[in-house]
């Protein structure tokens, strides 16, 4: 097990490494100078020589590619923003609790209800409860997390005037954006515990349990939900990844300042630095997720322990 | 329209697929949508950029149907042609994804060793980005436009295809009447358009269906970022964030870019749904 754990984290070297290389490919390409953009089109022409050089802007490419990986390595340094003069470590430092704050509060949220609505729907299958819930959760499925953010501020905060419409740090600021984040996966949840315990609701072991006259309680905690749980799992890993992707559009929506939203401030400023920071942070989480799940199967599902002995 | 013979596994497929009517609306919806975009200059009461500030932030009427924008500008047939962009780019950039993926993840397979490995390792590289913002580090890189829209949000989509792919060839060439077929002498080429394509068919085209309605979310979301088609031209994810500012007086301006979006993801989820069913009769039921 151990050993399994460790074999998984060591992938995370190249992976890491492949990650920051694409992404100084895509940034290579992009158009723009970020000294222009930076200095503004009044600067010097000596001026705009001095940033290139500064920043190694004038270095061809896998100089810079090669210079970005030593430093992140040897000196765990990886660069400062062009505009705020910042660490990018300091930055992503204020800027990832706020997202991780917002992505599990989410994942969280849609994991209790999602799993509790589809218990019951299994369990009262073709009832008012399980035909709402499945119509609502086709809605959820289909309505983008920004959409949803708007509809919600619109309601919640210019109507009603229950929740503030913006901002992370109170907790009732935090109400609407883990509601609209969390609500495609909260359907999705839905809908996979539901076939999932529907499926083994109808299996040999579920009717002995009930034939020895079994609590129904239990039945459906106890024998029921434990099997059902392999695919709910795995659902949920694949949507905490696609819940951090989210997060970015949730941030825009509610003026968050979280990663996401810094990785696309700095995308609009060609602020290098800042956009390589970002996005490596979001690729390990994103990484790091999908090994924790794995990691889980293997601790919920004993059949699979003894294959990675 | 096709005629299949009687009997053939497309007739089956479409009477298995006739039965499901959530399935038949949302084919119902797309073809609406299709034909919508492709008429919109037709069907469109206004030109999407015609101005008339006279007229700006109408509510919903006889005269515009949906209300005007803060530029007077109709706000139904900005939507009209809203839907030029969602299909052009679902479609293309599915297209895109589908065939490159395709190839790349079925080379994968078929030669195996080092280059399955080889390539796959790259796929799992862009796989470790979250797609939407692969998505908007490749907008960004190629610049706004509908061309590089496309690409961006099809290069994003394209590891899921490979691995799709690569995953049922692998499956069906293990299986006995593929070694049967290459018992009775039958040429790598007649095996892989004969036997390996129309089995790893069914998988690939439910992906595509459900991936377009991905592709088009995404393209709603890079303009909703700013990333995507530029203004003047109308998409619902830019329109959906240039109505933020007036949200809490004209709420109707917000509302009606957004149900395009989700009535036309939903039809998609149905027709993918059904496809699903339709096509493996040993799933469900």
């Amino acid at each position: 097990m151990v050993r399994f754990c460790l074999r998984r984290l060591l992938t995370l070297i190249p992976v890491t490494l492949g990650v920051t290389f694409l992404l100084f490919s895509l940034l290579y390409m992009t158009p723009g100078d970020p000294a222009l953009l930076v200095l503004g089109p009044e600067a010097t022409e000596d001026a705009l020589r001095e940033f290139r050089r500064e920043h190694g802007l004038d270095q061809p490419f896998l100089v810079r590619y090669g210079r970005f990986v030593y430093n992140a390595v040897v000196h765990q340094d990886v660069g400062r923003s062009y505009i705020t003069h910042r660490t990018v470590a300091s930055e992503i430092a204020d800027a990832f609790p706020v997202t991780l704050t917002l992505s599990i509060g989410a994942i969280f949220f849609a994991t209790l209800m999602g799993m509790i609505f589809g218990i019951i729907c299994a369990v009262k299958q073709y009832s008012i409860f399980d035909n709402v819930a499945m119509v609502f959760a086709m809605l959820g499925i289909a309505t983008p997390v920004f959409y949803l953010g708007i509809l919600l501020i619109l309601l919640f905060s210019v109507h009603l005037h229950w929740l503030p419409s913006s901002g992370f740090d109170t907790p009732a600021q935090r109400i609407l954006p883990w509601i609209a984040l969390s609500s495609v996966s909260l359907s999705i949840i839905t809908r996979m515990t539901r076939s999932s315990m529907l499926e083994v609701i109808r299996s040999d072991y579920i009717r002995t349990a009930r034939a020895k006259g079994q609590k129904e309680t239990v039945i459906i905690v106890k024998h029921a939900l434990r099997n059902a749980l392999i695919p709910i799992i795995t659902i949920i890993g694949i949507q905490f990844g696609h819940l951090l992707g989210g997060s970015i559009l949730a941030e825009s929506v509610f003026s968050i300042p979280g990663v996401g939203r810094l990785a696309v401030d700095a995308i609009k400023s060609r602020d290098y630095p800042v956009v390589q920071g970002a996005v490596i942070y979001l690729a390990l989480a994103y990484v790091l997720i999908n090994l924790l799940v794995d990691i889980l199967y293997t601790w919920i599902d004993p059949r699979l322990r003894t294959r990675y002995r | 329209m096709i005629f299949p013979r009687k009997n053939s596994n497309l007739y089956l497929t479409l009477l298995r697929l006739k039965r499901n009517r959530l399935a038949v609306f949302g084919l119902a919806v797309l073809v609406m949508l299709l034909l919508t975009a492709i008429f919109a200059p037709r069907i469109a009461p206004y030109h999407y950029a015609t101005q008339n500030l006279a007229d700006a932030f109408e509510a919903p009427s006889g005269k515009h149907y949906l209300g005007t924008d803060d530029f007077g500008r109709d706000i139904f047939s900005r939507i009209i042609y809203g839907a030029r962009v969602s299909t052009q780019v679902g479609l293309f950039a599915v297209s895109l994804a589908m065939i490159s993926g395709g190839l790349l993840g079925a080379s994968a397979a078929y030669y195996g060793g080092r280059i399955d490995g080889i390539i796959m390792r790259c796929m799992d590289i862009f796989m470790s980005i979250p797609q939407i913002l692969l998505a908007i580090a490749i907008a960004a890189s190629l610049g706004p436009g509908l061309l590089n829209l496309t690409i961006a949000v099809g290069v994003a989509a394209l590891p899921d295809f490979a691995r799709v792919v690569r995953g049922s060839v692998l499956t069906i060439s293990g299986q006995e009447y593929i070694e049967a077929a290459r018992c009775m002498g039958a040429s790598d080429a007649w095996i892989i358009l004969r036997h390996i394509l129309p089995n790893c068919s069914a998988p690939i085209i439910v992906q595509s269906t459900l991936r377009v309605g991905q592709a088009i979310l995404a393209t709603a979301a890079l303009s909703f970022l700013g990333l995507g088609v530029q203004p003047p031209y109308p998409e619902w994810g830019g329109m959906l964030a240039a109505s933020r500012g007036y949200v809490r007086d004209y709420a109707y301006m917000t509302i009606a870019p957004g149900l395009a979006i989700m009535i036309t993801i939903m039809a998609l989820n149905f027709l993918g749904d059904g496809l699903r069913d339709a096509m493996d009769p040993k799933l469900k039921r």
